[in-house]
Formats: structure tokens, sequence, C-alpha cells
């Protein structure tokens, strides 16, 4: 399994993907530059968090029309795998590829700290490790993180099973205080209708070596290759 | 063409510096002339007060690659690997517009990190504001957050740690300190040389603007009404332009094409050219024609002290020219030869055919003038020395004194800050921000770096010389505590009025108690910044010598933390806690005192204490380990319980007063904790190693129980704290947050 | 030439945490008549285009492609002659 990290002006999260998913996996991992126009023969592409272009405009706006969106677009059309973590999703949510969008946060801050998840939907690519209703420990790190859709979308994000991560306390609540930005129906991370896009604001390569002290976002990259490999899913 | 006096005098230069000037030059200089010679001379720029002082500062040390004098430090971590750190002020610009003046802070010390070409790895602040009860300081501190967290975050570069005080003393001058790690092959480092005559000069990043003329000069004087009003010498940052031209400039000094790299910070292009030609003993010629500009009209003055961010001066191998503007091209930055190194060592500046000045590059770098301004003991020091502390009342309820300190925004927790920095991208970081010292990995090996920055510039005010020495010694002793060996100092001297004998004097002597404590512990000063004039209305903020450190950790799997590790775990205090309770938070919260003598410090017992510690986290027998500093011994165990989620059980004698017993801030004291059945190998070996010692108590339960027994005196002893964590952890986590609503 | 003043805001339903804040500051200030406080982008774009209607399609489609997103913000733009 071949896994694509794309790099946007800007991107600051990219590194680190392709090392999570090379000490994960042990796939092969290789950058896609954001000039590139084409995304032959990967199997699952990652746009990384960071501020593309600065994030000048809104977030993501610039970057999606980059020309490696093109063939991403795509590629996500004909069911490919792509995952978009923090300014990722932003980038999702501008290409259409993902409904709604993302907003400053409620607090107006920045905020980096871990956040407690509750795996709303196991049978996507991304979850399929996962039990249902588990709580993963993920950190965040964004200043617009709001998810925001309009009524209607978020009755068929809803349901549709769409949501795939909460906002959490510990014991799987979903509750206001563990809300950390304001985001409707406490989104952390959606996907598309078919299943093969997720957005997501957590970092989960930022807990997947006990070095880190969090091991947590290992489930993901695990489901990813093991989806594949269909072994589970 | 003899000059109007008004015009040098405007720029900052003294009528004997003018005279100096025609003196080199052999003749009247021109307008521009002037007004490089006035920032190249300026404190900012040349040291010109403080450089006999920091001679006396020890340098050199087994693992110190590069000492002061280049953009940063670089310090050995074997296997041809190393750690380049420096440190910076951006204190005028924050007080005028903080989240540009923090931003741009930070901003420019990574540049003078990745001109090394190391990957800067990792962020800390050192902030001091004045008291959270006037908005105007919530206003300051919120926008140097969020300028530093807008930055940093934007680049991908974690902030993971650093310092926040308040204090009256800062309330017009606050005081923003930013230090950068880098990371780097030894074989990769680069200086700031223009060697090779005839090899080819660079600009390259961003176009150059009017942004911050004289930003160097106004840097060199005393904040007043009419300087909030020269706005324009704050520079708006590109976080999104310095990423680009970080990855560009690693990217290009990988190739092998640069012979030297320099950031255009304080007087941008004047300031980096000549340095870089008075480094390598030669010449540049540059035409300012060539110069990208973002602004029409703009005079060869105005280009060549512009202080535009995000700019780098390159010189690169002859006839590498078009590989290098290729890999700029790709990060869409414009690179532009601009000149040539010469061999005459003069900084030639034309624009088209015409010369507009002609400076020999050394005049304005080492022939800078050098004061040696008097000093005179301060007339106030004997006074709060000499105050009776002894003679305070004793306070009745302990649990109320300690909610007090802890809810005291300089010993609380700095999460509200903190929150907003991403202090994780970069997969490095193993300690997190709140601990004693920051830890981040080294990938692919099994070490760590560890750092911390450190000052109190209250014991600084209270005695200068102890206060620096403290400094340097808390610093090494937090880097101790996570497990790291202490190797090398940057240093942030934050000052009044230097042209005044009283704040000359303390300067003096904070870099006395620095060069002695350095030298003690065996950790070599590699550079810095000095920071005069942080002064207003007469009134100079507390000497606040900042010391950043930085520290190995040879096996990450020994990293050490603060917080109790298990239930029944042995408590001990490593050191000698004292009754001292001079220059206390404690006397600050309680009685509303800034006075007293700070504690002492003992250099031979420090180190004593500090090897013994460090020894034992490799061996594995120490559990947890945390320094005690402001709000003492009782501060220290409440911390350690906080970040353990548990609580502790604490008998000690009464051997003097309460309070100092509990709150005073005696130096080198670290609480360790043990595994129980570990107690009498470790009372073993600190007999052995001579380390004085006082067992504590036991990890355990929800609570801080202080209980103090007192020989001799039947019914004189008694419990005198006892507090749910639970309660000690949201006192704490939340009382700035509380005071910033 | 034309230039085009564009304003853009949040929608009406959707939260606006800086306006809120605002205008909870605003009503401190003693501001107790202020109801709702919104807060938008304000862009300047000059157009080298000869015509009124050609300025306006552009201006649109520009809006419609990358200065707005519609899930979250409304604009509108005046156009003048310079």
């Amino acid at each position: 399994m071949k896994f694509g990290v794309v790099v946007f002006p800007g991107s600051n999260c990219d590194a680190d993907c392709l090392h999570a998913i090379q000490t994960v996996t042990g796939q092969p991992v290789e950058y896609i530059w954001h000039k590139s126009g084409s995304v032959d023969g990967f199997d699952c592409i990652v746009l990384p968090g960071g501020f593309s272009y600065g994030d000048y405009l809104r977030c993501g706006a610039v970057a999606r029309f980059s020309p490696v969106m093109k063939p991403v677009i795509e590629f996500a059309r004909r069911g490919g795998m792509v995952m978009g973590i923090c300014n990722g999703f932003q980038i999702l949510t501008e290409a259409g590829l993902l409904p709604g969008a993302l907003h400053r946060n409620k607090n107006l801050q920045f905020l980096c700290h871990d956040t407690y998840l509750r795996v709303e939907n196991n049978t996507t690519p991304f979850t399929c490790r996962a039990s249902e209703g588990q709580v993963i420990k993920i950190p965040i790190a964004h200043g617009e993180g709001n998810y925001y859709a309009d009524p209607e979308t978020l009755r068929q994000l809803e349901e549709n099973k769409q949501v795939i991560f909460r906002y959490c306390d510990p014991h799987g609540e979903v509750t206001p205080e563990a809300n950390p930005n304001g985001s409707l129906n406490n989104i952390a991370g959606i996907c598309n209708e078919q299943g093969n896009v997720l957005g997501m604001m957590p970092h989960p390569e930022r807990c997947a070596e006990a070095v880190l002290g969090n091991t947590d976002g290992q489930l993901i990259f695990q489901s990813l290759l093991d989806f594949w490999q269909r072994r589970c899913g | 063409m003899v000059m109007d006096p008004k015009v040098w005098r405007e720029m900052g230069l003294t009528d004997s510096e003018y005279e100096k000037i025609v003196e080199i030059l052999g003749r009247e200089p021109n307008y521009v002339e002037v007004g490089i010679f006035a920032v190249m001379w300026s404190e900012h720029c040349s040291y010109k007060t403080s450089r006999p002082a920091l001679k006396t500062l020890p340098t050199e040390g087994p693992a110190i690659l590069q000492g002061p004098g280049e953009n940063a430090g670089i310090v050995d971590i074997g296997d041809g690997q190393a750690v380049v750190f420096k440190i910076e002020s951006h204190n005028h610009p924050s007080a005028i517009e903080p989240y540009q003046g923090a931003a741009t802070g930070v901003g420019g010390i990574l540049r003078d990190i990745f001109t090394m070409g190391a990957r800067p790895v990792a962020v800390l602040d050192s902030l001091r504001f004045g008291e959270l009860d006037n908005p105007r300081v919530r206003y300051l501190f919120d926008g140097v957050v969020a300028g530093i967290s807008g930055y940093g975050n934007c680049i991908g570069v974690p902030t993971v740690g650093g310092e926040v005080y308040f204090a009256d003393s800062y309330e017009d001058n606050c005081l923003v300190n930013v230090m950068c790690v880098g990371l780097i092959d030894q074989k990769d480092i680069k200086k700031g040389v223009a060697a090779g005559i005839g090899n080819p000069v660079m600009v390259v990043g961003a176009k150059t603007g009017r942004d911050g003329i004289h930003g160097a000069t106004f840097a060199s004087e005393e904040l007043s009404e009419e300087a909030a009003e020269r706005r324009p010498a704050v520079q708006v940052g590109d976080p999104f332009m310095e990423k680009l031209l970080l990855e560009a400039c690693l990217e290009v000094i990988k190739t092998g094409y640069v012979v030297g790299i320099q950031d255009m910070g304080a007087a941008g292009l004047t300031s980096s050219s000549c340095e870089m030609a008075s480094r390598a003993g030669t010449g540049l010629e540059m035409d300012l024609a060539l110069v990208p500009r973002r602004e029409e009209g703009m005079t060869p003055y105005e280009v060549m002290l512009s202080e535009s961010q995000e700019r780098m001066l390159l010189v690169v191998e002859k006839g590498t020219e078009e590989k290098v503007k290729e890999i700029f091209a790709k990060w869409d930055l414009d690179a532009v030869v601009v000149g040539r190194v010469t061999g005459d060592g003069i900084l030639r500046i034309k624009e088209g055919s015409q010369v507009v000045a002609e400076i020999p590059a050394r005049a304005l770098t080492e022939q800078a003038p050098v004061y040696h301004r008097p000093t005179r003991v301060p007339a106030y020091l004997e006074e709060v020395q000499n105050y009776p502390v002894d003679s305070l009342n004793m306070p009745h309820d302990y649990n109320e004194v300690l909610l007090k300190l802890l809810a005291s925004p300089n010993i609380a927790s700095k999460e509200y800050a903190y929150k907003q920095y991403d202090y994780m991208v970069g997969l490095n970081t193993v300690v997190t921000p709140g601990s004693d010292a920051a830890v981040l990995r080294v990938k692919g090996t099994r070490k760590g770096i560890a750092m911390t920055t450190d000052c109190n510039g209250r014991y600084c005010y209270l005695d200068p010389k102890t206060g620096a020495a403290i400094a340097v010694a808390e610093a090494a002793r937090n880097l101790v505590c996570s497990g790291a060996k202490p190797l090398a100092v940057t240093n942030c001297l934050n000052f009044g009025n230097p042209e005044k004998p009283e704040v000359m004097w303390t300067f003096w002597q904070c870099i006395e108690g620095m060069a002695e404590a350095c030298r003690a512990l065996e950790t070599p000063v590699t550079g810095g910044n000095v920071s005069f004039y942080n002064e207003t209305r007469g009134n100079a903020v507390y000497p606040t010598p900042t010391i950043g450190m930085v520290g190995l950790v040879e096996d990450l799997d020994k990293v050490c933390t603060q917080g109790f590790k298990q239930a029944g775990d042995a408590i001990f205090l490593i050191g000698e806690n004292l009754p001292e309770l001079g220059g206390s938070e404690y006397l600050k919260i309680q009685f509303g005192l800034e006075k007293g003598k700070p504690p002492a410090l003992n250099l031979e017992l420090e180190k004593k204490v500090q090897r013994f510690v460090l020894d034992e986290i490799k061996s594995g027998l120490i559990k947890s380990a945390h320094d005690c500093s402001e709000g003492g011994l009782a501060v220290a165990l409440a911390e350690c319980c906080i970040s353990g989620g548990i609580g502790a059980d604490i008998t000690m004698v009464r051997r003097f007063r309460g309070d100092a017993l509990l709150f005073g801030e005696s130096q080198s004291c670290i609480i360790i904790s043990v595994d129980r059945h570990k107690g009498v190998e470790l009372v073993k070996k600190l007999v052995d190693a001579g380390v004085p010692y006082t067992q504590l108590g036991t990890v355990g339960g929800d609570s801080l129980i202080i209980n103090v027994v007192n020989p001799g005196c039947t019914g004189c002893g008694g419990n005198l704290v006892n507090l749910p964590v639970k309660k000690i952890e949201e006192t704490w986590r939340g009382a700035i947050a509380c005071l910033m609503k | 030439m034309f230039q085009a003043k564009i304003y853009v805001t949040l929608r009406k339903s959707v939260l606006d945490p800086q306006g809120s804040v605002v205008r909870k500051s605003l009503y401190a200030l003693g501001y107790h008549n202020v109801q709702e406080v919104r807060i938008g982008r304000y862009m300047v774009v000059d157009l080298e285009v000869a015509d009124r209607a050609e300025a306006e399609k552009q201006v649109r489609d520009m809006c419609d492609k990358l200065l707005v997103n519609p899930v979250i913000e409304d604009y509108t733009f005046e156009l003048v002659e310079v």
C-alpha cells in the first residue's frame, strides 16, 4: 500500500504525517508536491495540517486551487482513500469534497491540547480497527476548527452516519464542556457519503508513538492498512 | 560640505562619535554613510556599553563548537550532531504593538537559527509584564501570546516552554525574550562570512519596503510618548513567507553552493553585509538598484536601513547563481544577485553606477566605540536588603496562604498562554510545557535535548549578583530534574538606561554573578543579546538577565518529570531548606513586600545536589524530581501532586518559623520521590556523597497534608496544610484565565 | 479601470464569536442599545476592465470561486470607476 502526503506551501505537518505513517504501517510513503499534476500510483492521499498559503484568505481557500487538487479530487471521486487532517480537513471542505465549513474557534484563540473523541462509525477505512463508541485521546492544534453546516446538511450527515468522531469527555459522554471549539454536534471529523474521504481536526499523527506518551493515533493508520489488505471493514 | 549636527544627533550619534567617523573615513561622511554608522554604532548593534562586561563571561568548553560572535551558539551533542541556539529580545516593539512585536521576535530568532543551516525544532519565550489587574497589561499579555502563537504555529516550530512573570516594574516595559533551538549535522554548519573574492552576493526572500527604518536605534532609547507615535518602527511579520524561506534556505545549504549566509535582522542590509564582510576580512560591493523592492521611490538610505522581515543575505560560490535561483523559485521566492565580494575590505554601496557609500566594513563592527560607563551602587539596595523580614507576623491559616500562592500569576499554571501555542508539531516533544524543562527527542537516536529559560527579576533587583547566579543555577537545576546534563547558556540581558551609573552597576553585578555560576556549573555562554533602555519616565525594569540553557539527555528512557508517580513512594528533599524569606513570592502575596535579601546560593552545594540527582535519575533510582523555586517547598510539593494526580503526606521538623519552612525559597533544593523499598539505598548514597537531605513523607491519597513536629516543645507541632489535590489543582490551573476575563 | 469594494460577512445563521465579543465589550462601555455586531472582511480589488457589466461579472465570479465561502459567508460589493 502506497501513501502520498501532499506538500502545499505552508504545510507544516507533512513531515509528521510521513513519519507517523512510516512508523505505524511500515508501508511506502512519499511526498506529493502541490504543483504535481498527478497522483497516480498512490493508494491513499493525506492532506496534512499546517497553514497552506499562510491561511491568509480563509483556511484552505487558496490551497484548494493548487494544481495537485485536480487529480486529488478525481482520485476521491473514483473511490480513492483521502484523509485531511486539520488544515487538510479545511482544504477538503473548501474543495467541496466534504460538506460544511470550519471557522474561528468559539473562544477566538488557537487551541493546542488533548481531546477525547468518540468513534461514531467504525465501518469506514479510517476506523475499521476501532469499536463503535470507543473513546480515543487525540490532540487538537487549531484556530479555526469550529465545524458548521446548515441544518439540512447536518441532518443528512447524522442520518448517513457520516459523523466519524465527536468530541467527548474521557468516559465517552458528548457534553458541551468537551467541545473545545464550538463545533455543531461536537463534530471533530466527518466523511463523505461514500465513506472514502475523511476530514478531522485532531492530529492522529501526533500520538502514534510510545515515546510521545500516547499511541491512540495508531488506530487510524492501522485501520487504513488493514482495510486496504481486507483484514477489516 | 559640512553636515548639520542635527542630522547625526537625531540619528542617535554623539558629537564625538561623529568626529571618530570623520577620522576613520578621512573625510566628512555623506547622509547615507551617517545613517549606516548610526545604526551599526547603536547600542543594539554594537554592544558598545556592554562589551567590556560581556568579555568577562566564560565562553569555552569541551562541547562548545561556536561561541559568541556568530548568529547563534552551537554545542556538540555527539554522533556528529549539534544543537544551535540563541535568545533575543523584542521588548520595545512589543510594548508598542504586542502582536507584531512578539511575532517578529519569533521570526527573527528563527532566522538566526536556520541561517546557520540548522532546522529550528523549538521555541521558548521568557515574558515579563506588569500586574494583570491593569487592563493595558492584559492587552499586552494577550497580544504578545497571540503574536507568538500566530507566528510560531504558522511556521510549524513548536513553542515548548518558557516563563511568564508579572511585576509592577514591567508595567510600561514588557519584556519579550524569545529563544530558538535548532538541530544540525555538524558538517552542514554555515556561518555569516562573505568569503571568496569575486563570489556573488544575493538577496533572497521578501521584497524590501520601508518597514522599521531605524528599528535598531529605536531599541536603543527609552520608551516615551513620542516613541509610541513612531509606529513605523514596528515591522509586520509574514510567517508564511518565513516558512518558504526556511525550507528554501535549508535546501540550498544542503547543496554546498552557499559560502556564507546571514539574516537581515536589525539594521537590515547594512548589518548583514558589513558583518559578513568584517568576519571574513573582505569587502562587499552592492548595487541597491538590483534589490527587489515593495515600494516605489525608495532612497539608497531607506534600502540600506529597511528592516523588512523574512530576508537573507547569501554569498554563494561563483557560477552557482542560477542553481540557487532555481531552488528559491521552486519555493516562489526572489533570489537576486546584488553584488560581489571584494578584497579591499570596503563596504561599497552603489545605486546604479553611482557610489552612494564607501566605508571600511570593520569600521562599522570592530571599530565601533566602546564605553566604560561609570557605575554606582543604587541607594535603594541597603533599604530593601535590610528589611526586618523576621519581624513579620506568621500566618494563622497555612491552607489559605498556600492557595493564595498557587493563585498568584507568577506561580499559577501558564496554561492560558501555552494552550495557544502549538507545542507538539514536529513530533519531538517528549516533555510538554508545564514541567521544569521541555525535552525533545532527537529522531533516529536514543538522545533527547532539554531546554529551559529562567530568571527571577525580583532576586536580581534585591541582589543583582546573587540573582543572576541563581538564574543560571536554577536553569541548570531544571534541566537536571528532567534528566539532562546542562551544556551551555545563551543570555538575554534586559536592563534600564545604562547611562545611569546605578543601572550600569547592576549590569556589572549580574554579569559577575552569571560568570561565576556558569564557571562553577560548566555551562559556558555561547552568545545572546543585550537590551538596555527598558525604562519609561525614569522607571527601569527589574534587572532581568534571562538565562536560556540547553542540556543533553543521553537516554530518553531516563527522562524524569516532576509529578509523583505511585502511592507509597518515599519523598525526599535533596539540599537544605534554610530560613530565607527575603525576595519570596510569599512576602509579596502576604505582605505586599518585594524586599529582603534573596536566598543565598552556595555553588559548591548546588553542584553536589545537581550531580547527585542527575546520577540517580540515570541509575533509575529517582522516579520524580522537581526544583523548589517561587513559593518554596509547599508550592513545589503541590506541583508534584498536581502533575502526578495524587496526594502526599508530609511531616517535617520545625527548625525555624513555619512560613519560612514552607514558603521560603532556599536554593539548591530538589524534591524527589523513590520507590518505598529504595529509601534506604538512597539515604546511603546521599550520605556517601555528602549531600544534605530531609526525608519528607510518602506519596498517596487525594490530599496534600503537611504536618510539623517540634521536638522539645510538646503541643507546638501539628497540621499546617491539608488540602485536596483537586482543590489545589483548580486554584492553580484556573487563576490566570480568571484574571484575564 | 474599476475598483471593487467587497464586503464579506458571516451568514446570519452562523455564530460570529468575534462579533459577540465586540457586542459584549460595547455593552460594557455603556452602549446598551447595541443589538448585534457582525464582523467581516473588506477587500479592495482593482480591475483593468473597460465596462461595468464585465467588471461586475468578474467580481461576482471571484467571490463565488475564491473570495467567499458560501457555506458560511455572504457578500456584497460596490463598483467605482477610477
